[in-house]
């Protein structure tokens, strides 16, 4: 192995730690502020990831809209709904975390076993120019009729979230 | 700072990140059956979106540069997750207003 495929292998394996750590604190932290400062390293994680999988204008976009738009607006809510300095959380979890966790480990037990019968695939090669050209040219030609679908989505989302969180007074 | 440059090297294989990308999806899911707080359900639902975007990307990448559909994929996921980020967050505020609370096993109304 050379010098390259020891810091790829490396900074791969500490982003995908990092990532689980990040999930893990969701899960575990009870404080939900602390959570969602969990999620914003998990999120920045996988951006990382993203880059290693050579999608570098996917990076930017995940830490443009999930940690600079989602998780603050998350954080937000957070303070928003919870006292924070007079928090006294009883109970973090519900009744259903005692199903939580046969739940996921059922998962990934059949998930496994479908995979290790399937043949393993292979990465193709890189190409040396970035995805950004062709992405945005198939987003706009092959993708079109999604790309407006979503667009109209978002303006749905925007106008319901104003209607719904605003204060009732007639 | 050439990114693709750097990431000609492939030094992992898919199914790792394919395991990386199932072991997030598992516990968005512990975090989204297991957490009482509306919010925290929501950040769970977030892990596991984040989850199968890692996937698709990772799938884009096995079926080689000319077939972007994974990347396109991964963008619409991210819109769809940032719009039912806002409307969920803005039923959980309309919520915490007429109720007081965001905790999902009190709000039993409809419990008979």
């Amino acid at each position: 192995m050379n010098i390259e495929s020891w810091i790829y292998t490396i900074a791969f394996y500490g982003l995908a730690g990092l990532a689980l750590l990040g999930a893990l604190g969701v899960i575990w932290l009870k404080n939900l502020f602390h959570a969602g400062l969990s999620l914003i390293l998990a999120l920045f994680a996988v951006a990382g990831l993203f880059i290693l999988l050579g999608c570098e204008f996917l990076a930017g976009v995940q830490v443009l809209i999930y940690v600079g738009a989602i998780a603050v607006l998350l954080l937000f809510a957070v303070m928003l709904t919870q006292r924070i300095a007079f928090q006294q959380i009883l109970r973090v979890f519900s009744r259903a975390a005692l199903v939580a966790v046969p739940v996921m480990v059922a998962l990934f037990a059949v998930v496994m076993l479908v995979a290790l019968k399937a043949e393993a695939p292979a990465m193709q090669a890189f190409p040396t120019e970035s995805f950004v050209g062709p992405l945005a040219a198939a987003l706009l030609s092959t993708y079109l009729l999604p790309f407006e679908v979503v667009s109209l989505l978002l303006l749905g989302a925007l106008v319901g979230a104003i209607i719904l969180a605003r204060k009732e007074e007639d | 700072m050439d990114f693709a440059a750097v990431a000609s090297y492939v030094a992992v294989a898919p199914t790792h990140f394919l395991v990386v990308s199932l072991l997030l999806f598992a516990l968005g899911l512990v975090a989204v059956l297991s957490r009482r707080n509306a919010i925290g359900i929501l950040m769970g639902v977030e892990l596991m979106l984040n989850a199968v975007n890692i996937a698709f990307v990772t799938f884009d990448r096995v079926y080689g540069p000319h077939v972007l559909a994974g990347q396109v994929f991964a963008v619409f996921v991210i819109t769809v997750a940032a719009a039912e980020a806002v409307v969920g967050l803005a039923l959980i505020l309309a919520v915490y207003r007429s109720r007081a609370t965001v905790a999902v096993d009190e709000l039993n109304e409809l419990k008979g």
